[in-house]
């Protein structure tokens, strides 16, 4: 059973480092430049929304580094998924990956992420936020989407509609993501691939690079053996989810959701879109390899990857 | 043409290797025949000097299937039959002085031109919008006459206001935003160039052309310009 209350959802207690109002994402608006944003981690947002029942592109939380505190102003359901965080309601532990009944009045706490660093919260029917260029996903850089283009302050309220005894489901341990262990990220070579020599890619493929601190939604940056390409620059061109762009400093960045669209690095190829939301969940320090893979067998990883994520069993509480 | 792999939903295809309206305008016609030809495989599209990226839905296509539809499509776009001035040319105010483009005095003690002589260059170019990037709105806009080329500030400024026009090399531009910013600022426009509210956002697309017409600081504040840093 649900209701339509505009002006009712949850309140923002603490916002929290960096949390954002996030949908699938903002597709079809490069060409006047705007980036295409949407969760780091796909895989976790889709989950939250599935054990819901909710659209998939209803729109949900990323809150990057955990403390966020919310109050519910309605009668629903809510989920937690992504990067472990300790999750209370009302002061008392509750599990991740499982959909909980929430009452107005509840408060609903994310702790402190430690292994990884983003998770997902979305409530029943999802949160009510107008889209801009045809999306609720908020890129700061740009002033878009959100509640007026920002992160979540204190004080905001998140509107969202009553559900009243909304079915609760749970993902079973086995099917969960897990985000521990150092990580090889699968690239394909591409792009201005053959400006960089035998000799520097077989550097780049076989050096273990650290993930440094300047790191965001943009862009993460590596450190580590430098690569080398035989030109400084490009004329600048598109850049896709993932690519790999060598700076002059020879110390690679790879892009993730709040890229730039164009840009004038040479890039040595781009990592696989299952593979960005495994190093986007990485914190600073994290160690980091690659290896290279052809476009089919990306395309092969990723097909079975949907496939797998709908043979998932929910399993109904 | 040359279509490279980029990701692993994404071709670039390239059309050339330096800044030239023909090569531009066969960008422009690719985009419009490939966002018909690709219908719901296509994701988006980012077309810039010489390139056109292609990011299409890997769940409904693989990049053999999008290639054919490039191949087959493009086919007949050639050097020969471009009309590269088929966009519109949009004529943009600009109230060039010291106090609205400190980089003028910059760019003339490199110069040796004087302040009048840069900024009657400056208007003189019928500029081509090759990309927009970097920032929402931000057009790329080229080419700027070589007696006022200007290499990028070595130290970007932090802050740098909406409506500031800037040289960078060869290219000009105007910011649409407050934001930080490395190009030589020569004046200020007091048209948005990007306004999320307004129906176009933009009033350039890529494949536009672009005059600017010095205005006095009087008709600046008249058209809603905003000066010292004030942000509306």
């Amino acid at each position: 059973m649900s209701a339509n209350n505009s002006t009712l959802g949850f309140a923002v207690l603490k916002p929290g480092f960096l949390t954002l109002i996030t949908d699938r994402g903002r597709f079809g608006y490069h060409r006047i430049g705007l980036t295409s944003g949407g969760p780091v981690d796909p895989t976790a947002a889709r989950w939250a929304n599935r054990l819901l029942g909710n659209d998939e592109n209803a729109s949900l939380l990323e809150a990057s580094f955990g403390g966020l505190s919310l109050e519910a102003q309605v009668d629903t359901a809510f989920v937690v998924t992504g990067a472990t965080v300790p999750l209370k309601i009302n002061g008392l532990d509750a599990e991740m990956w499982r959909s909980h009944a929430i009452k107005a009045g509840d408060k609903i706490d994310l702790g402190f992420a430690s292994e990884a660093c983003r998770s997902y919260l979305a409530v029943a029917g999802g949160f009510n936020i107008g889209a801009e260029f045809g999306s609720s996903t908020t890129v700061v850089r740009e002033s878009i989407g959100g509640l007026n283009g920002d992160k979540l302050s204190a004080g905001d309220v998140l509107s969202c509609a009553t559900h009243t005894n909304h079915p609760l489901n749970i993902l079973p341990e086995v099917s969960r993501p897990t985000y521990t262990g150092d990580i090889t990220l699968k690239v394909i070579p591409g792009y201005q691939q053959h400006c960089f020599s035998r000799f520097q890619q077989r550097q780049f493929f076989s050096s273990e690079y650290e993930v440094s601190d300047r790191c965001d939604r943009m862009g993460y940056r590596l450190t580590g053996a430098e690569i080398r390409p035989s030109i400084d620059g490009i004329l600048s061109e598109g850049i896709c989810l993932g690519a790999i762009q060598v700076p002059a400093d020879g110390q690679p960045i790879v892009l993730l959701n709040d890229r730039q669209t164009i840009g004038g690095y040479p890039k040595i190829g781009s990592v696989v879109s299952l593979d960005v939301a495994r190093l986007g969940q990485c914190l600073p320090g994290a160690k980091i390899s690659f290896e290279p893979v052809t476009i089919d067998c990306a395309h092969n990883a990723l097909c079975l990857a949907e496939s797998q994520f709908y043979r998932a069993n929910v399993v109904s509480l | 043409m040359n279509i490279h792999v980029a990701g692993e939903n994404a071709l670039i295809i390239y059309f050339g290797e330096k800044t030239d309206p023909k090569i531009s305008a066969q960008v422009q016609q690719a985009v419009a025949l490939l966002s018909m030809a690709l219908k719901n495989n296509l994701i988006d599209l980012v077309p810039s000097y010489a390139s056109l990226l292609v990011v299409f839905d890997p769940l409904r296509c693989d990049h053999l299937a999008v290639r054919k539809v490039i191949r087959e499509t493009l086919q007949a776009i050639s050097s020969e039959n471009d009309r590269p001035n088929e966009g519109k040319v949009v004529e943009l105010p600009v109230y060039y002085s010291l106090e609205s483009g400190p980089d003028l005095a910059a760019i003339s003690e490199r110069t040796g031109l004087s302040h009048d002589e840069i900024i009657a260059i400056h208007q003189q170019g019928e500029y081509r919008v090759y990309a927009i990037g970097f920032a929402p709105g931000f057009a790329y806009l080229g080419e700027v006459d070589e007696r006022i080329a200007s290499p990028r500030l070595s130290t970007p400024r932090l802050k740098v206001p909406r409506g500031a026009v800037g040289i960078a090399d060869r290219q000009t531009a105007v910011y649409p935003a407050m934001s930080p910013g490395g190009w030589n600022l020569i004046g200020l426009c007091p048209e948005r160039m990007f306004n999320p509210d307004s129906q176009p956002t933009m009033p350039v697309q890529v494949g536009d052309r672009v005059k600017f017409k010095a205005i006095s600081r009087e008709q600046f504040l008249a058209l809603g310009g905003l000066l010292k840093g004030e942000v509306a």
